[in-house]
């Protein structure tokens, strides 16, 4: 399984950094959708070297971070019952609600478990036909698919005591609403490369027609980000404004058929709130009217559960790439990993987390001189 | 229920037998909220929110009994001798994992934790907490690992004790073990001697042991081939002691990886280490299961691993004389310790950023995508 080094090599990256360097002439803001990418940006140090006239901004593309407080509260009252099983991806269990976090139900004597397949989940409510089992559902047009599968199946198989806690996001909506923001500063996108390898690319010719913006599909180790910019900033100088796929060993134009018809089958197109932006027009999925049954927020009646988020935390400014993380008065001090008030500080692909677990050193020299 | 109108090709929906979620009690809760009035797993991960038990709970507590300097082991002076102490619980779960069992972590840690005071180790007791209904077929094969490691290390078992607790308070077996070594004159070995200009030493590949474990975790098996490296290290230590070198700090980096220990000694001692990436010897198995589950090797557990940090004068002849011992062949300097940024550790990437490596809260949890 040799898939890391080879679009790491650093030989490599370094031509790549210098083309950039040398097609570069003025400034430009050029937004990576995903949150794997800014954990690799970060990671890397891919940014520090870059020319000082690009600036990569970090864009809403972790699922965890922009997951609304609302949803996290009913996660937590769904989990919270002793007849539930509740499942999660990793990452989630620490997201604080209003007042807890998964971990501390599990304190309580919930019965909260991390799963890596949904479908294990699956597994889980078979084995246990006398509790319901919950999957949290969350993520991009990426983790859809996987969720779907878990409906698909229970309806297939009759499994009646499983349900989802939807809260699917989607990317094109996103870039739209940045792009019609009056504070917008983007002037051009890294695609999601696993988005794209689940929905294609016939999503995006739209958006860089409409908003006069390039696009490049781009994937997550430190070449394949390197070629994104560079193909990215070749449109910016030459004044072009087209949709380019920078990652096509994962994605070709026409999606995964399979997963799209599965995706059309189980979930139809919503709005949904996103943490720190609001609300954003037709930027979600939700169960379709054949898999109603499935939906946790109906089957557990916590769909009066309204929460407010936090006034101190400037997440959503962060989401937009307004401000950087450490602009943000409460970064590092009321708002850190341990104790985060929004969300992007919670999941390790946040901006928040990523400044502060990475960056602290180029703050405290800064503060030090 | 109708059938699902989606009809392409599925996969077996549930091959095999359905493994359990992962089960939370063998993960260490990252970040739960602070003003938890109870026990989280966070607590005893080693990390921050262990060290704040301590310091607020324990040692208020003990009042003028304690005394202790919060080193693996303690140093007391008996009689003119120097002998180190130390005792560690083992409850790592499964019992059994590819290269060791839980009988062999529980004789090797704590004689690692000794030999990493420079100390030679002399004896050790054992007690187990047993759980009801546990077969005594898998009592037998721990034991047999206990006396086995005990005679490979040189070690007497000069002490013990026998619980057992109702069925479902344990799982199968828990151990503790204690040692007593003694320290030979002119040995000072701690985390505040480090110095800037000092190197970093490591004895050779890390990140095995954490992926052994978790390779074979219950809902976790991602097959891969890797087993445990866990290993008694006061036979490496003593090798590096008879060059005559001055060692100043030794550590082996177990729970919370080679970043938690180089962490813990440049707050110690008040220095700044910087690690270079591309050094990091990382077998391609550690990557791969790291890359998969989105975890830092940097963070993962080693077992029969030792970090040593010496003065350049001294660094070429303790590489020579480890490298001329079975359990370091591999050494190899990886950073070094400077005046920038006190306290912190920062690797320069391969690609030639630079980046902070916290202190881990508790262990990482996978990321969602």
């Amino acid at each position: 399984m040799k898939y890391l080094d080879e679009f790491s090599n650093p030989d490599l990256a370094k031509r790549l950094i210098e083309e950039i360097h040398a097609v570069t002439t003025r400034p430009w803001a050029i937004m990576e959708v995903c949150g794997g990418q800014t954990h690799s940006i970060i990671r890397h140090g891919i940014d520090q070297l870059l020319p000082d006239e690009i600036e990569m901004i970090h864009g809403p593309g972790c699922p965890v971070c922009v997951t609304p407080l609302e949803i996290i509260d009913r996660a937590l009252a769904i989990a919270a019952r002793p007849d539930v099983i509740f499942c999660s991806f990793g990452d989630m269990l620490r997201v604080p609600g209003s007042d807890r976090d998964l971990f501390r139900i599990k304190s309580e004597g919930g019965d909260v478990r991390v799963v890596y397949s949904p479908l294990d989940a699956l597994k889980l409510a078979r084995e246990n036909p006398d509790r319901e089992v919950v999957f949290f559902g969350i993520g991009f047009e990426t983790t859809a698919p996987a969720n779907a599968m878990t409906v698909y199946q229970a309806k297939r198989l009759g499994i009646t005591n499983f349900s989802l806690l939807v809260s699917h996001v989607l990317v094109p909506p996103a870039v739209a609403a940045i792009m019609e923001s009056p504070t917008c500063r983007v002037q051009a996108f890294l695609a999601a490369g696993h988005v794209c390898s689940v929905m294609g690319t016939h999503e995006y010719p739209p958006l860089t027609d409409k908003y006069k913006v390039p696009i490049v599909v781009t994937g997550f180790e430190p070449l394949d980000i390197l070629e994104g910019i560079r193909r990215t900033v070749l449109q910016l100088e030459s004044g072009r404004h087209e949709l380019e796929n920078a990652y096509p060993r994962a994605v070709v134009a026409d999606g995964n058929q399979a997963a799209m018809q599965m995706l059309n089958d189980v979930f139809e197109v919503t709005d949904r709130a996103w943490r720190g932006i609001g609300m954003i027009p037709g930027s979600g999925w939700r169960l379709s009217h054949a898999y109603a049954d499935f939906d946790a927020e109906k089957r557990f009646a916590v769909t009066d559960i309204h929460t407010e988020e936090s006034s101190l935390c400037r997440s959503g400014e962060v989401l937009q790439g307004l401000i950087k993380p450490h602009e943000c008065e409460a970064f590092g001090r009321e708002c850190t990993p341990r104790n985060p008030l929004g969300a992007t500080m919670v999941s390790s692909e946040g901006a928040c987390a990523a400044y502060y677990l990475y960056r602290r050193l180029d703050m405290v020299q800064a503060v030090g001189g | 229920m109708a059938e699902a109108t989606w009809i392409g090709p599925i996969p077996d929906p549930m091959p095999g037998p359905a493994p359990a979620a992962i089960d939370m009690d063998s993960w260490v809760c990252p970040a739960p909220l602070r003003d938890s009035p109870a026990i989280v797993m966070g607590h005893g991960g080693g990390g921050a929110m262990s060290a704040e038990l301590i310091e607020h709970l324990f040692l208020p507590a003990f009042g003028s009994a304690a005394q202790a300097e919060m080193g693996d082991s303690a140093v007391v002076e008996v009689g003119g001798a120097r002998l180190a102490f130390s005792t560690d619980s083992f409850v790592v779960k499964p019992m059994f994992f590819p290269g060791g069992s839980i009988g062999d972590l529980a004789v090797n840690g704590t004689v690692n934790d000794l030999a990493m005071a420079g100390a030679v180790p002399m004896v050790l007791s054992t007690a187990f907490i047993l759980e009801e209904g546990t077969a005594l077929s898998e009592i037998g094969k721990i034991a047999e690992a206990v006396g086995a490691a005990a005679r490979t290390a040189g070690v007497k078992l000069v002490t013990g004790d026998t619980k057992v607790v109702d069925s479902g308070s344990g799982d199968g077996v828990y151990i503790n073990t204690a040692g007593i070594g003694f320290i030979p004159d002119g040995v000072d070995i701690r985390p505040e001697r480090a110095e800037p200009g000092d190197l970093v030493i490591v004895s050779g590949d890390i990140g095995v042991h954490g992926i052994a474990v978790m390779s074979c975790r219950e809902g976790l098996e991602f097959g891969t081939t890797i087993a445990s490296d866990c290993a008694a290290l006061h036979g490496l230590v003593a090798a590096m002691l008879a060059t005559g070198a001055d060692l100043h700090v030794l550590r082996d980096p177990t729970r919370g990886g080679v970043a938690a220990s180089l962490n813990e000694i440049a707050k110690s001692a008040k220095v700044g280490v910087t690690l270079v990436e591309r050094d990091l010897p990382i077998p391609q198995t550690v990557r791969d299961a790291c890359g998969l589950l989105g975890l830092d090797p940097l963070y993962v557990a080693n077992e029969g691993k030792l970090l040593a940090i010496v003065s350049p004068e001294d660094a070429e002849q303790v590489l020579a004389a480890m490298r001329q011992h079975e359990l370091g062949r591999e050494a190899r300097v990886i950073g070094a310790c400077g005046t920038e940024h006190p306290g912190m550790l920062v690797t320069r990437t391969t690609l030639g950023g630079t980046r902070v490596v916290d202190l881990p809260i508790g262990e990482q949890l996978p990321r969602i995508c």
